[in-house]
């Protein structure tokens, strides 16, 4: 006798929760062959304004954590994503439609970036800071600090990758974000909320939202507490009014990058999401 | 404002409860109303709770909402010059929306009284004429634990520095321990310390702290009680105690107050306080003023919001509404 098929319904994940989507609205995923593989949640405006709540919560802890400890939380990740490789390997293959072997290498790229990102945690202040020499006997320092929250579109031709190599950047500095899956490939990015879930990022730090990003990017692209916007996997999208929504609050704004090398590891995109503080401080009180 | 006049108070409860406000008597009037059906009660809030209030009623309720928040701030750490900067909210919610209203009132400590009035300045008055009232808490705020005399001296003081409206506490463990004819008095006197010596009085709102009361039937003999005695408002919570405001234990107190005009004729006003933050629950309260007594009581002198920060939650929405596109906390004062 063969076993009934469990399909999965994925959820949401936001503040550390999965929620349905505030509108109950669902769509199916499908693989690369064209068959069912699950239903994902779709995202409405009021998921993307919860999430963006959830967010604002989460950066002041998050933020004001030490270096050392988000570098800390941030290679746990990786080492619960190298624990579930399996799953993930299982659902790239399905997805994407690739051999066991291709779908193994983007977990491994994926786990790798999660590494590199996490190490960069507690030295990133030292690269991108300085001290600047000032004509006075004032300490003059530069400190990069996060920028708060950042609204990401995350690359759509790509289940895992894309999705990590958007978001880690912009956590290592402190930011919490909210992140648009890919609406074709949402499957490993709700799979990896779970593995947040379970590991020691704080609630709210990292949200998922499932669904059109063409429906769902304007409200974040607007959203006035919304700090950042990371357009990288925007490029099928009207990106250019996206970017003009940002700029009426000033929010930095990360332009669509295309093909499989989008978002490539690189210290610039860790910058991208810090402001610059420089503060001065006496010398000496002799 | 004033309030209403107090011999004819003390007539109407007297023919009410058919003889003097002691114990016995209130005992046998209180215990005598119909007991609460939990269930029902917590049902049809929850029913009230599920309206869909969109666009231009939507808009319409945000301005009510504000028009009927009394502005709070109770901290052990208030300053004259936090009193100031609650005033200046008060009077000016949004700097960049002049169509945003004013607030119905500030509600301080009896000794910030002064430094609110001074603030205010002509802009102290009555909320049916576009002003603001000063509310202050009174009688040994929160606990109401201190002699008849106290209490009567810190209203008689907060209405002498120009407060137009007192918000008592009524001694809960009096009236847990059945001791009805002590809270009915404590409560009529309290009302004759409201007066003005020019004859007016101010308007007195009797706080019975429905999280210590336990029951829905105490809240509704309590309710009855504090309306007998003389109160103009009814008032939930001290917003020092959990749980404060709830739409169950808010519907239950307006249905007395529906059942009080139905029997008298007169309008006894309600303010739930203490656990309202959002645009959404406030929303749900007006939907239940209005099927419940009806939108007549959704104006100041009936109906009033204790809350500090359910202005800004409010704030953000008038400006979602009026942008569409969603705000943040940075667009808002930090209170």
């Amino acid at each position: 006798m063969s076993r009934l098929a469990v399909p999965k319904t994925y959820k949401l994940f936001i503040g550390g929760a999965f929620p349905r989507s505030e509108s109950g609205r669902t769509y199916e995923v499908r693989a690369a062959d064209g068959g069912f593989l699950a239903n994902a949640a779709k995202a409405s405006r009021k998921d993307a304004r919860d999430a963006v709540v959830a967010a604002r919560g989460a950066v002041a802890g998050w933020a004001g954590a030490t270096a050392y400890n988000r570098g800390q939380v941030l290679y746990r990740i990786a080492e619960l994503l190298e624990g579930r490789r399996a799953q993930f390997v299982a659902e790239i293959e399905e997805a994407e439609g690739l051999t066991r072997a291709q779908a193994g290498a983007q977990v491994d790229e994926a786990v790798d970036r999660w590494v590199w990102y996490a190490g960069w945690a507690d030295k990133f202040a030292q690269a991108a800071g300085n001290a600047n020499p000032v004509a006075g006997p004032y300490f003059n320092i530069s400190v990069p600090e996060p920028t708060g929250v950042v609204a990401i579109v995350a690359p759509q031709d790509s289940s895992l990758v894309g999705f990590v190599s958007a978001v880690a950047p912009a956590l290592v500095a402190g930011n919490a974000v909210v992140v648009v899956a890919s609406e074709r490939f949402p499957l490993s990015a709700i799979s990896l909320a779970e593995v947040l879930a379970t590991s020691d990022v704080p609630k709210g730090v990292v949200n998922v939202l499932t669904g059109s990003p063409a429906e769902i990017a304007p409200w974040l692209a607007s959203h006035a507490d919304v700090n950042a916007l990371d357009l990288v996997g925007a490029g099928e999208l009207d990106w250019v009014d996206l970017e003009i929504a940002a700029a009426d609050t000033l929010k930095r704004v990360l332009r669509p990058e295309p093909g499989p090398d989008a978002a490539a590891p690189a210290l610039d995109r860790i910058a991208a999401f810090t402001e610059t503080k420089t503060v001065w401080h006496t010398k000496s009180l002799r | 404002m004033s309030g209403t006049s107090l011999v004819t108070a003390r007539e109407r409860a007297l023919a009410v409860l058919g003889g003097e406000p002691d114990d016995a008597t209130l005992r046998r009037y209180l215990h005598g109303i119909a007991g609460v059906d939990a269930v029902g009660l917590e049902q049809r809030a929850a029913g009230l709770g599920t309206r869909s209030i969109k666009t231009s009623s939507k808009k319409w309720a945000l301005d009510r909402i504000i028009s009927l928040i009394d502005l709070t701030t109770l901290e052990g750490a208030d300053t004259p010059g936090k009193v100031r900067s609650l005033v200046a909210k008060a009077m000016n919610p949004d700097p960049a929306d002049a169509t945003t209203p004013r607030v119905a009132a500030v509600c301080v400590y009896g000794d910030m009284v002064p430094y609110a009035v001074d603030a205010l300045g002509p802009v102290h008055g009555d909320p049916d004429d576009g002003l603001i009232s000063v509310a202050a808490v009174a009688t040994a705020f929160p606990s109401g634990r201190s002699s008849l005399e106290i209490k009567l001296a810190d209203t008689a003081e907060a209405v002498a520095n120009g407060a137009d409206e007192i918000d008592m506490v009524i001694d809960r463990g009096a009236f847990l321990a059945g001791r009805y004819g002590l809270v009915f008095d404590q409560i009529a006197a309290v009302k004759e310390a409201c007066r003005r010596p020019d004859g007016t009085s101010a308007s007195l709102k009797v706080i019975l702290e429905t999280g210590e009361l336990v029951t829905y039937d105490n809240v509704r003999r309590a309710s009855w009680l504090s309306i007998l005695a003389g109160g103009d408002f009814i008032k939930t919570s001290t917003g020092k105690v959990q749980p404060a405001a709830t739409l169950p234990v808010t519907l239950l107190m307006l249905e007395v107050v529906r059942d009080w005009h139905l029997m008298t004729g007169q309008r006894i006003g309600v303010k739930p306080a203490g656990g309202i933050r959002a645009s959404k629950d406030a929303i749900k309260y007006l939907v239940t003023v209005a099927e419940t007594v009806g939108e007549e009581w959704l104006q100041p002198h009936l109906f009033r919001f204790g809350a500090s920060s359910l202005l800004n939650d409010v704030l953000l929405q008038r400006q979602k509404m009026a942008t569409g596109h969603y705000s943040g906390p940075d667009y808002v004062t930090i209170d």
